[in-house]
């Protein structure tokens, strides 16, 4: 049943494509449609899926000679982002909902991309998994390429390249991993159960981490990301942010440090700069990440910048949880995913749909005078709540994720828990700032009143920010909801090579 | 324990009311006005109730509720009050409606700001009766959110940099706090105050802190100074305690009256309370090992304020440095309890007077800085929006009734025998004296210069020849006299008959007293 | 050696026989019948003949499963031959198919029958393990295409090319001929086996390799790495198919690079053998391993790297062609079966995909009259069928799953690190190649920007497209998705006659 939301999806953007090409409407309508079938089959699984470990949902040979199956299962881990997938198609075709130009197009890349994202999060194969992984990148391209802003053509180039980049150096490893292991099998269990030599794991392991840790915006590869959010259109930001990242940091923690967890934990025998081993050296970069992207969202000018940088510096801290190691931390982390996918998605949709599409600036220093929150008081409110979720202020997902990977932080690497407070506060500087000056005028600067009147926010857009709240909420006060499915997922036994580490 | 969850309720009511609120459009603001007003007044009803209900004689939790729930990070749906809470729940339920009365002539945006009040109410009542730190740091941190809208869209001319600045301090100490907490919680697996304070009382906590966290560059000592220091930080901030007091004037000043009297009146008893709930019983041997320094910070905080007061023409930052002055003398007494813990018998009877002290004066000021502001607010709302020293003079002359009754006020501020300020004050100096003698002694210092100030008010507004200005200036008018009445009544109430307060809180205080064992 | 009967033989060589027929029918029937005629009717019928002439050589083929090695090598017949000559059939035919609408000759003829000449000497080529017959159908196939890239006597360009081709080609086959003559001496043999064993008891003897067959070895590569357009031996490419009519120029880059790459394997894995030498990083051993590894290497970067800055789509297939003839190299770097089964799907899959995208380059350029980058502006709006369809051709080619480009690059890089059982020694090349796809992507993306992002130029006109090569060119793509997305259709199938073949 799971397995049809991939199909349904690409199911859809087929359809769309077919489509005549006058039929706009009927094209978001349908769109819809199936992202809500999508939606709502995950969640049923979610709701039938009560213990988090790792179910079959299709086993069928592939191609035998080379030992590949077509096998997607879910656990708790990949449920959750399932349902986030879920929930960011939906109100990413919300607030798509006043594209005309290529529409059909448009909504068919869109789907196409969810498709393959839902893909990648069942896959249990690895073969299987970097299949869809690398789907993911070509509609990413042309979403950004064809509907995008500011130097649309160079972000989405950027964007792919750097995708590509990544998958490939994690094609290697993963190669590299198959043939070691006899080529007999790329499925995820067994190859998370071969022991690879500790020298090959020393060097497959940081290989493949960072290969998926550049589409989760790893310090100092992130590079692609504020560019490319800055890049996107409205949906396509949201899904980049909300998802694409997340397939990077699924990737780490389901494929990089399940395969060779003693890459990860084994100490190099040698210190440099005070740094023992891999984990050491990544929980250094996802703290820089955290304090940099912050530092960097403070001093923007361009309102999409400021939220595409707090993108990086809010992966830092799923990329720091998993590097706790510990049940907490990586439960936070799995958690972060999931409500930077909800908060993120939503600040770039405050900020490219509710702003920009009717001011068409992003420059804060005009957007300012204009006093927004008396000309679209919805847009305001709905960003400083966004605002507050993502500066992790308790009630909303953000804190208790947050909340999570810091109490993992403090047991593994006491020391950068200051850092992590450090980047805690610019983060809450940074939000306010960009409030301030995006939505309220300076006192003695003289208000324009935008002309043409600015278009009311419609209903869609209503909709969609109601939706991705109600969430955040709903998950910050329950966030057991979530837990109940990772922790044990959490536990199998696939992660039992980490956890002889210092999993407690 | 399926009690009726009535604390619950009382968090509720002014949530509902916030939610209800923002339905009524811009033009009904009488509505939104009156609206507001019953949601405060429903739960100042439900407060008395539970004033009523309350158990004077066990002085523990009462009226708990506890429920799992994130099972994951052991924290618990926990909520109770003590003596303390409930003192702290009623001074909220009152100030409130203060509040909002003096916001009346608020003419943009009436139902969100009402809105904003009424959340912050609820934040006020959660931070009171949470008993786990993850929703109690939830509405801590919540209370922001409001509280700087409420400046920053209804401010005066600088409220940006005075808003965000309010932002950032609080935001910085809080977000310490929660690393410090997290500590805690790596080490013991518990949010729970009650749990975490008799593991403290039992000497387990910091040992298991400095076991569980490898934190091999420091040594046991500097850890758990470490710890502490990050919880002090975020309630230093709030209080505040010299030198994190910055924000606070500028705040209090940029604000519109209405909030002032929130921030003032209830908000700055967060960060007491935060001592008394959880600094205390959990850090209380930390408190210990630098007491000398935390006994000059209170020190400095009470010279220096009061002094700063003198120097300060605005008579809402006048008041604000009053407030920092008055909240000084409740981390004297605190400290000062700190000092003897254990097997003291001797001191037993300084440190119930001390601790009283602080309750008492908790309360007393935020009455009194409420009604303070509130004349501020209705002296500006004659004059247009001035308040300066110099801008008045001889309004004794055109407003007795103002004049008298404020000036009640002021000499309630000031510690006149017979009006409530008096008690607070005389408890904390008297139980402190004995035990630490140094600080109070240097603590008398500010005393004096408050009572130079207040005098000083007292002499430029409304004695004097009157300023050609405001011969036409109304006096208070019914509606207004009627609704200072029970302030100025209770006042007279407290001073008189300190009993009313104190036999509630009396045994909460002994039992923490007792405690107090580290 | 076995004595074999004409008519055995003759047999054993029908479907040669049937396709050189068929171009003797179209020749005859285009000078006979239909001088008169519009030049879309003569190629309408001439490739219809030709077309069912492949398709019968493909029946026979499919339809009579020999095997035979008549004469020492000098002709083979296995399952494997068969499969290659398939490929090379069905590959033909698209070029005779996509070439319908085009109107660069007069000469309908002539042409055609040149594809199919071209066609025979390939299936001799695939068809041989002996040094001469492999030269001489090399020759054959050579030579068919130097005309062929000339045919457009319209066009300097395509004049220039067929001069530089054939210029190169002569002097690689110089080399080749050099290489081979002294092969023959060292062995006193034409056939790979006995090549290979003569060479086996010499390296047994001596360690170290004999001078001349360095030299052999040498020779040899840079014959053949002149055929499949393996840096530096490329020169000829970039012009070839800039200057080629589009349906020569496909020929060429497609069936031709096929045919090359089999019997470049088999020269070196069966007539080298013995003297493969290793190119592990750290364990280099000299041989002919290590000489194909570097020309691997630096044909993948000078593609690779060249294509970034073409603005000529047919330029940029070409350097894109010399770095997938690097990767296929590593096949032939790894020498096992199972990299052979990989060089096979590689280069059908590969062959398919150029196939495609020059039918689309076909159509782009009759009707907007060039094939630079610009003329490809906003082609989804004016041709969206094709140009989905050159979209799957491009990223298949810059190997995005699930197209058949990507599953060829897994399994070839797979089976490049299989062939080091225990260590992991040709890393070093298979991360170069992974790396530089990446770079790869870059270009591809450079052409689909225009296809699917700029928008076209206001005066340019609607595009008809030819119902035929549509045809064709849809079906190609449905071929391309259908083997990435059921790789096993086609894998099992080489596999199975991989070891039928007993290679």
């Amino acid at each position: 049943m799971l397995a049809w939301t991939i199909y349904i999806s690409f199911l859809g953007a087929l359809v769309l494509l077919l489509l005549p090409k006058a039929s706009v409407a009927s094209a978001r309508i349908l769109a819809l449609l199936t992202a809500v079938a999508g939606f709502a089959i995950a969640l049923t699984a979610f709701a039938q899926h009560r213990t988090g470990e790792m179910l079959t949902v299709v086993r069928a040979p592939w191609i035998p000679s080379l030992g590949i199956e077509y096998h997607l299962a879910a656990d708790g881990i990949s449920l959750t982002l399932l349902l986030l997938t879920g929930i960011i198609a939906i109100s990413g075709i919300l607030f798509s909902w006043n594209i005309e130009h290529r529409a059909q197009e448009f909504f068919s890349f869109y789907l196409l991309l969810i498709g393959a994202v839902y893909g990648v999060f069942l896959s249990y194969d690895l073969f299987l998994l970097f299949v869809f992984y690398e789907i993911v990148i070509i509609p990413k391209y042309f979403l950004i390429a064809i509907w995008g802003s500011t130097r649309r053509e160079y972000g989405a180039m950027k964007l792919a390249l750097y995708s590509f980049i990544g998958s490939a150096m994690v094609l290697i490893g993963l190669i590299a991993a198959y043939v070691r292991a006899g080529a007999k099998s790329m499925a995820l269990g067994d190859l998370a159960q071969y022991p690879f030599p500790l020298h090959f794991q020393m060097w497959a392991f940081p290989l493949v981490f960072v290969g998926f840790a550049i589409l989760a915006g790893l310090w100092p590869f992130h590079t692609w990301a504020p560019t490319g959010h800055v890049a996107a259109p409205t949906a396509a930001s949201m899904l980049l942010a909300g998802v694409v990242m997340k397939l990077g940091a699924y990737g780490c923690l389901r494929v990089a440090m399940t395969l060779f967890p003693l890459g990860l934990l084994t100490p190099w025998g040698l210190h440099v700069l005070g740094l023992g081993s891999w984990r050491d050296v990544f929980a250094l970069l996802a703290v820089i990440g955290i304090v940099y992207g912050a530092m960097v969202a403070l001093v923007q000018k361009d309102f999409k910048f400021v939220i595409g940088y707090s993108s990086v510096s809010h992966m830092g801290f799923v990329l720091l949880g998993l590097m706790t190691l510990n049940q907490i931390g990586l439960s936070g982390a799995v958690l972060q995913m999931f409500s930077h996918g909800i908060l993120a998605g939503l600040l770039f949709a405050v900020v490219g749909r509710m702003v920009y599409d009717r001011t068409h600036t992003r420059d804060l220093a005009t957007l300012g005078p204009m006093n927004l929150n008396k000309a679209i008081p919805f847009a305001a409110v709905t960003f400083v709540v966004a605002g507050m979720a993502s500066m992790g202020l308790p009630g909303f997902s953000g804190f208790v994720a947050e909340l999570m990977v810091t109490i993992g932080v403090w047991r593994a690497f006491p020391v950068l828990t200051v850092c992590v407070g450090i980047g805690i506060v610019v983060g809450v500087a940074y939000i306010w700032r960009a409030m301030q000056k995006a939505f309220f005028a300076e006192a003695g600067v003289e208000s324009v009143t935008p002309k043409p009147p600015l278009p009311p926010i419609t209903f869609p857009e209503r909709l969609g920010a109601v939706l991705l709240i109600g969430t955040s909420v709903l998950i910050g006060l329950y966030p057991q909801l979530l837990l109940n499915v990772i922790v044990p997922a959490l536990n199998s036994p696939l992660f039992d090579g980490l956890r002889k580490g210092s999993w407690q | 324990m399926t009690a009726f969850p009535w604390l619950t309720v009382l968090t509720t009511v002014p949530v509902a009311g916030a939610i209800v609120l923002l339905g009524v459009t811009e033009r009904n603001k009488n509505l939104a006005r009156v609206l507001a007003l019953a949601f405060s007044f429903l739960a100042l009803v439900l407060t008395l109730f539970l004033w009523h209900s309350f158990n004077a004689a066990t002085g523990g939790m009462q009226f708990q509720e506890r429920h799992a729930w994130i099972p994951t990070l052991g924290v618990e749906y926990h909520i109770g009050i003590d003596g303390l809470g409930l003192l702290m729940l009623l001074l909220s339920s009152i100030v409130v409606p203060i509040g909002m009365i003096a916001s009346w002539q608020i003419q943009e945006r009436v139902p969100l700001y009402f809105s904003l009040v009424l959340f912050l109410q609820a934040c006020l009542f959660g931070t009171f009766t949470a008993l786990n730190f993850f929703h109690w740091f939830i509405f801590w941190e919540l209370s922001l959110v409001p509280a700087f809208f409420l400046i920053k869209l209804w401010g005066g001319p600088r409220r940006t940099p005075a808003a965000t600045q309010f932002l950032v301090y609080t935001m910085v100490g809080s977000i310490a706090l929660l690393l410090a907490f997290l500590a805690i919680f790596l080490a013991t697996g518990n949010f729970d105050f009650i749990d975490l304070a008799a593991l403290a009382r039992n000497g387990h906590l910091m040992p298991d802190v400095i076991a569980k966290l490898n934190w091999h560059r420091f040594t046991p000592e500097h850890l758990t100074l470490i710890v502490f220091a990050g919880a002090f930080l975020g309630f230093a901030v709030k209080v505040p305690l010299a030198p994190f007091h910055t924000w606070l004037p500028a705040a209090y000043a940029e604000a519109p009256t209405g909030t002032t009297i929130l921030l003032t009146g209830a908000m700055s008893k967060m960060g007491i309370y935060g001592f008394l709930r959880i600094l205390v019983p959990i850090f209380g041997a930390e408190m210990q090992t630098v007491l000398t320094p935390l006994l000059w910070l209170a020190v400095v905080t009470i010279v220096l304020s009061a002094y700063a007061a003198l120097a300060q023409k605005d008579l809402k930052r006048i008041f604000a440095y009053s407030s920092i002055n008055h909240l000084g003398y409740c981390l004297l007494g605190i400290f000062a309890v700190v000092k003897f813990t254990g097997g003291d018998v001797a001191l037993t009877a300084e440190k119930f007077a001390a601790m009283n002290g602080v309750l008492l004066q908790m309360f007393n000021h935020g009455l009194t800085a409420a009604t303070l502001f509130w004349f501020v607010a209705m002296l500006e709302k004659r004059s247009g929006g001035l308040r300066g020293l110099d801008d008045f003079g001889g309004l004794r002359k055109v407003a007795p009734v103002f004049t008298g009754l404020m000036g009640i006020s002021l000499f309630s501020s000031l510690g006149l025998p017979g009006l409530n300020g008096f008690v607070g004050e005389f408890l904390i100096f008297k139980g402190s004296f004995p035990l630490v003698t140094w600080a109070t002694a240097l603590s008398v210092i500010g005393l004096l210069a408050t009572a130079i100030f207040i005098l000083g008010i007292l002499q430029r507004v409304f004695s004097g020849p009157l300023n050609e200005t405001w011969t036409a200036l109304p006096d208070l008018s019914t509606g207004e006299r009627l609704a200072l009445a029970p302030a100025i009544a209770l006042m007279f109430a407290l001073g008189l008959w300190p009993q009313l307060v104190l036999g509630v809180v009396n045994n909460t205080v002994i039992q923490m007293v007792q405690q107090l064992r580290f | 050696m076995i004595a074999i009967h004409n008519a055995q033989l003759l047999r054993l060589a029908l479907p040669e026989v049937i396709v050189v027929l068929a171009a003797l029918a179209v020749l005859a029937m285009d000078l006979l019948f239909l001088r008169e005629r519009s030049t879309r009717v003569r190629f309408t019928i001439a490739s219809a003949i030709a077309s069912l002439g492949c398709a019968g050589a493909i029946l026979d083929l499919l339809l009579a499963s020999r095997q035979a090695n008549v004469l020492d090598g000098m002709l083979v017949a296995n399952p494997l031959t068969h499969l290659v000559q398939i490929a090379l059939l069905g590959m033909a035919i698209v070029a005779v198919l996509i070439s319908v609408d085009s109107a660069f000759t007069e000469h309908v003829g002539e042409y055609v029958l040149l594809i199919l000449l071209a066609t025979v000497g390939m299936m001799f080529l695939v068809g041989s393990q002996d040094l001469l017959v492999i030269f001489i159908s090399l020759e054959l196939l050579s030579l068919s295409l130097y005309i062929l890239t000339a045919f457009d006597k319209r066009s300097a360009r395509s004049s220039e090319a067929a001069l530089k081709y054939f210029l190169f080609g002569g002097m690689s086959a110089a080399f080749l001929l050099f290489g081979f003559s002294l092969l023959y001496g060292l062995s006193n043999s034409t056939s790979l086996a006995r090549i290979a064993s003569a060479i086996g008891n010499q390296h047994i003897n001596d360690p170290a390799l004999n001078p001349l067959l360095v030299i052999a070895i040498v020779t040899t590569v840079i014959g053949f790495g002149f055929k499949v357009a393996a840096a530096p031996f490329h020169f000829w490419a970039p012009d070839v198919y800039e200057g080629a009519p589009a349906p020569s120029a496909a020929f060429i880059a497609s069936a031709s690079k096929v045919a090359s790459f089999f019997i470049f394997y088999q020269v070196m894995v069966v007539g080298f053998a013995g003297a493969e030498g290793n190119a592990a990083w750290s364990h280099v051993v000299s041989g002919w391993v290590p000489v194909l590894a570097i020309v691997a290497a630096f044909s993948m970067l000078l593609g690779n790297f060249v294509a970034i800055v073409q603005s000529s789509v047919r330029r940029l297939l070409a350097y894109s062609a010399i770095a997938h003839a690097g990767y296929m190299l590593l096949a032939i770097v790894a020498h096992t079966q199972q990299s052979l089964a990989a060089l096979l799907y590689y280069v059908v899959t590969y062959a398919l995909a150029t196939l495609g995208a020059f039918g689309v380059i076909a159509v782009v350029e009759t009707q907007t009259g060039g094939e630079w980058l610009s003329n490809f502006d906003g082609l989804s709006s004016r041709a969206p069928v094709l140009s989905a369809c050159m979209f799957i051709f491009l990223l298949s080619l810059a190997g995005i799953p699930p197209l058949a480009g990507f599953f060829g690059k897994f399994f070839l890089f797979a089976s490049v690190l299989t062939s080091t059982p225990g260590s992991l020694g040709l890393l070093w090349l298979l991360a170069l190649a992974i790396a530089l796809s990446a770079v790869s992507l870059y270009y591809y993306l450079q052409v689909l920007k225009r296809i699917y992002v700029a928008s076209p130029s206001p005066e340019a006109a609607g595009i008809q497209v030819p119902i035929i090569g549509q045809a064709v060119v849809v079906v190609l793509a449905g071929a391309v998705v259908l083997l990435g997305c059921a790789p096993h259709l086609l894998l099992r199938w080489i596999l199975e006659a991989i070891r039928a073949s007993g290679l």
